[in-house]
């Protein structure tokens, strides 16, 4: 280890300068895409805090002069004004979320784990279907879906809402990809060891792997959080927070502001998930132990 | 496998699949709900291709009828064809590149600010806020865009940004390359995070210098999986757009210049329930896609081993 590092120190040296200056320009090339990139999220959170009256002079403003939280008000008051009250529809989107995000993260990582590392019969056959179910697309399948749920007694219910999410072939795909690269000789050894599928799965596998899961955890919330409820679940006492506050952001008066607020409101948890996920996958470095 | 063996093939089968039950148990909660909710439905579609279907009326089998109408007379599928081939060949590799670059040089930043970086190119995938981009692009004064060009003085009157059949596949493309930093990007960063410290170090000794080295020598080569999942992730969003344009330039779009494939499929279906000859559209779209992933699996491959 010592002498890797003093071999590294002597090419730094000659190399630090250089490097350094090449951070700064890294660092002012991708402020600069920042700033391009967080208009529309910036704006959207202008926009939602502008009294009515500010939206439309000209030139529009890059800022609020008197910034509100009217939008937000009117929002709640039109979401207040359903039969269900309001912590109901907090509750399905948290339990909804919650629900498939444990669910699929789970499901996931054990599945990818055997279809990454494990040779059986069928193994090939499902890696190719899950590759092509990200493929096919086409609207007809949510039809197909919703006769199956219908078939099973599943619409206006919860399970309408979280059955079909659990099962993504891009978490799936995801995970496998990543476990691919833990090396065969570290599963091995495990099994040597006397350890079954499962406890490998989760005590030798997935510890090496929180850059990937923490992404999934990433990609489920975010799905889970947005599902639309319209053509699903028909009764009030089951509708999610994104179905109901995209009704209000439709009803108001003036719109635009409304309908900011309402994606403003809807885009923190996925933010705050974001933030505390992405911190984790950061904080890994992965050391010696992956090595082959 | 030779016809004589087939019974003791059987057998072995048999028992190979006795030997790794294991495989299958942690296999299964998965395939239940995937099997349950994708590909039940998934085979149920394919066959609605080759029928008429309006949703009110049980499916009638037609042939190949909705693939012959769909090449031979129907003229807007051929332009969307164009259109998404334009599109996809714009966004798809621009996109991709783009994803890997920008998570290779956060990589390199101070970790307090990989987090905010991540998720300044993450977010606008993370928002559908069409709205925000219809006052940004509005056709009047009020437009961001276009005040802030005729402040300049490079226009003179406020161009129809999302209506003016010059305009509208420019900006759609504009907006799509603005949300493409998804899926795949988030994908790549973790992948950078996973890549073995001591590779750079056991790099540094042997000669490697710069950053773009590397990139050559080190990073890419341990990257193969997570660029492979980008690729898919790339060639859905960028093949099925058409959500972008519809909430952006409306629906149709003018002249059809933002007219898509899947916004051809679903005007059949969701507008004219038409599903048998929507999804015969959602077919062509289909085999296309695989195509191409079968394309760039094949030059991934390449440089990966």
């Amino acid at each position: 280890m010592a002498q890797v590092n003093t071999a590294k120190l002597h090419a730094s040296n000659r190399q630090a300068g250089r490097r350094k200056w090449g951070s700064v320009a890294i660092f002012l090339l991708l402020a600069i895409l920042g700033l391009f990139m967080a208009l529309p999220i910036y704006l959207t959170i202008v926009m939602s805090i502008k009294p009515i009256e500010e939206l439309f002079v000209f030139p529009p403003k890059l800022y609020a002069a008197r910034p509100t939280l009217d939008n937000f008000r009117d929002m709640f008051r039109v979401l207040h004004q359903n039969r269900v009250p309001f912590s109901r529809y907090v509750f399905n989107s948290v339990f909804v979320t919650a629900a498939v995000t444990v669910l699929q993260c789970f499901f996931s990582s054990m599945a990818a784990f055997v279809l990454a590392k494990c040779k059986f019969p069928g193994g090939k056959i499902i890696n190719g279907i899950i590759v092509v179910a990200l493929l096919y697309q086409s609207n007809v399948i949510y039809i197909m879906q919703y006769i199956v749920m219908a078939k099973m007694h599943m619409i206006d219910t919860y399970m309408a809402l979280i059955f079909p999410a659990i099962a993504s072939p891009m978490g799936l795909f995801l995970m496998r990809q990543s476990i691919s690269q833990v090396p065969d000789s570290m599963i091995e050894a495990a099994k040597v060891d006397g350890a079954g599928l499962f406890r490998i799965c989760w005590q030798v596998v997935m510890p090496n792997q929180k850059p990937a899961l923490m992404t999934l955890i990433i990609f489920a919330f975010q799905g889970a959080w947005n599902i639309q409820t319209g053509s699903i679940v028909f009764k009030e006492e089951y509708k999610t927070l994104p179905t109901v506050v995209g009704q209000a952001a439709a009803s108001g008066l003036a719109r635009a502001g409304v309908a900011m607020a309402a994606a403003v409101f809807l885009l923190i948890p996925p933010i705050i998930i974001f933030m505390l996920a992405q911190r984790q996958v950061i904080e890994t470095m992965a050391h010696s132990g992956i090595k082959e | 496998m030779a016809v004589g063996s087939k019974k003791r093939g059987k057998g072995e089968l048999w028992r190979e699949i006795k030997k790794n039950k294991g495989c299958y148990g942690m296999i299964a909660p998965f395939m239940v709900f995937f099997i349950v909710f994708t590909i039940i439905p998934v085979v149920m579609s394919l066959p609605m291709g080759f029928t008429d279907f309006n949703m009110v009326q049980p499916p009638k089998f037609v042939g190949l009828s909705n693939f012959t109408t769909l090449f031979l007379s129907d003229k807007i599928f051929m332009k969307s064809i164009r259109v998404t081939l334009v599109f996809a060949l714009l966004t798809g590799p621009v996109s991709y590149v783009l994803c890997f670059l920008l998570a290779w040089l956060i990589n390199e930043m101070h970790p307090k600010l990989k987090t905010v970086f991540t998720l300044i190119f993450y977010a606008p995938s993370m928002a559908n806020v069409y709205t925000v981009w219809q006052l940004i692009f509005s056709g009047d004064m009020n437009g961001y865009v276009n005040s802030f060009l005729i402040n300049l003085g490079i226009i003179n009157s406020p161009v129809q940004w999302l209506t003016d059949g010059r305009y509208v596949l420019g900006v759609t493309i504009v907006v799509q390359l603005w949300i493409s930093l998804g899926a795949g990007f988030l994908a790549l960063r973790a992948g950078f995070q996973n890549i073995d410290r001591s590779m750079y170090e056991a790099g540094a000794i042997e000669g490697i210098r710069t950053r773009w080295q590397e990139l050559i020598y080190i990073v890419i080569p341990s990257m193969g999986p997570q660029l492979m999942f980008a690729a898919v992730m790339q060639i859905v969003s960028s093949f099925t757009a058409g959500t972008v344009a519809q909430n952006l330039v409306g629906f149709p779009s003018t002249d059809y210049k933002a007219h898509t494939i899947m916004t051809h499929a679903f005007d059949y279906g969701w507008q004219r329930f038409e599903m048998g000859y929507a999804s015969a559209i959602c077919m062509v779209l289909f085999v296309a896609m695989f195509a191409c992933n079968k394309l760039i699996n094949k030059v991934l491959g390449k440089y990966m081993d």
